[in-house]
């Protein structure tokens, strides 16, 4: 049950969370698995975030609102984003092992920000390719 | 599923402590974090309800150092006991690697073990895993309380409840004081890093 990403896409994962996410001003992105593990991560040089267990949060945090969408009926939401005063966190899923968890301030809106995460999301689908996750 | 990136030469893991409600799942990280804390470089992430017991799960990081030129972080989680939060239990479940089931040993406790480990063999196989294959170490905790006349199971009752057809390594434990907490966490460690280099070769 385990797996592993080489090193040409993780190279390719990673240039594409720096240009197309930290470059325009993001805090700190990171990609994760659902069980919780980190794939790649990013971040702007100025940010101190504990990222191990922000992404076990993020994987049980998901989880727990996709079982919520199941309840009610709905297959997924689609916008899951949490705000803050200076802070706020956006998740963002990639096929469906993988969810990308983006940190910005309140410099960028989070129209823009979708924007650009869903740019970044359809790079990084090509950059991992036909992966098997177990 | 642990997760091996060659470009940083990181393997992640993920260890669940699993058992029914108040057996010790909690108080096994807690003494971890004490005793490594040096080791350790963040905090111990909890999610509690206001009567101290767990609702989500506990999370503990934990780097071991290097194997085969590889830095492994062991991450260890707990899952609430209580049976009524099945649904987050599964949740945790998710993409595990280890198993440690924590069985209490207090005599009243008896069928609350079995129940437990059964949950787990039924929310192992909607991920499609069998708990016959899955590295496993089964603890029996709480054992000290013998000496304050507190009726507890013999290992031998313990045994056959739990570890008649697991067949898999048994450890009777104080995750209260510490007793064999660090051997249990020995033990999964290695039965897991020798399945995933197994499943990588």
């Amino acid at each position: 049950m385990s797996y592993m990403l080489g090193q040409e896409q993780l190279d390719g994962i990673e240039n594409v969370l720096q240009r197309d996410l930290i470059d325009i001003g993001v805090g700190c992105v990171f990609l994760i698995d659902m069980a919780g593990n980190i794939i790649a991560n990013r971040d702007n040089g100025e940010s101190r975030h504990d990222v191990y267990s922000l992404a076990a949060l993020a994987a049980g945090n998901f989880g727990a609102v996709s079982a919520m969408a199941k309840i009610i009926g709905e297959g997924e939401f689609s916008l899951l984003f949490h705000k803050g005063k200076k802070e706020n966190i956006h998740f963002n899923k990639i096929i469906s092992e993988f969810l990308m968890i983006t940190i910005f301030s309140n410099d960028i809106s989070l129209g823009f920000l979708r924007l650009k995460v869903n740019e970044a999301v359809e790079k990084i689908k090509n950059a991992l390719g036909a992966i098997d996750v177990p | 599923m642990a997760f091996v990136n060659p470009k940083k030469k990181e393997v992640q893991v993920k260890i669940v402590y699993y058992g029914p409600g108040r057996g010790g799942k909690t108080t096994n990280l807690e003494f971890i974090y004490d005793k490594f804390s040096s080791r350790i470089k963040t905090e111990m992430v909890t999610i509690k309800t206001h009567g101290d017991r767990t609702l989500f799960f506990d999370f503990l990081p934990f780097d071991i150092g290097k194997v085969n030129g590889y830095d492994v972080k062991i991450q260890l989680y707990t899952v609430p006991g209580q049976v009524k939060y099945n649904a987050t239990r599964r949740l945790v479940l998710r993409g595990v690697d280890g198993m440690v089931f924590v069985a209490d040993a207090m005599a009243v406790r008896r069928e609350k073990n079995i129940l437990s480990l059964k949950n787990l063999q039924e929310n192992l196989a909607n991920y499609k895993r069998s708990i016959f294959k899955i590295p496993m170490v089964l603890q029996y905790n709480k054992v000290d309380l013998a000496e304050q006349g507190i009726p507890i199971l013999p290992i031998e009752t313990l045994e056959q409840d739990l570890n008649s057809k697991l067949k898999t390594a048994s450890f009777p434990a104080s995750a209260l004081v510490g007793t064999n907490v660090v051997a249990t966490l020995k033990k999964i460690i290695s039965l897991t890093m020798a399945s995933i280099v197994k499943d990588l070769t």
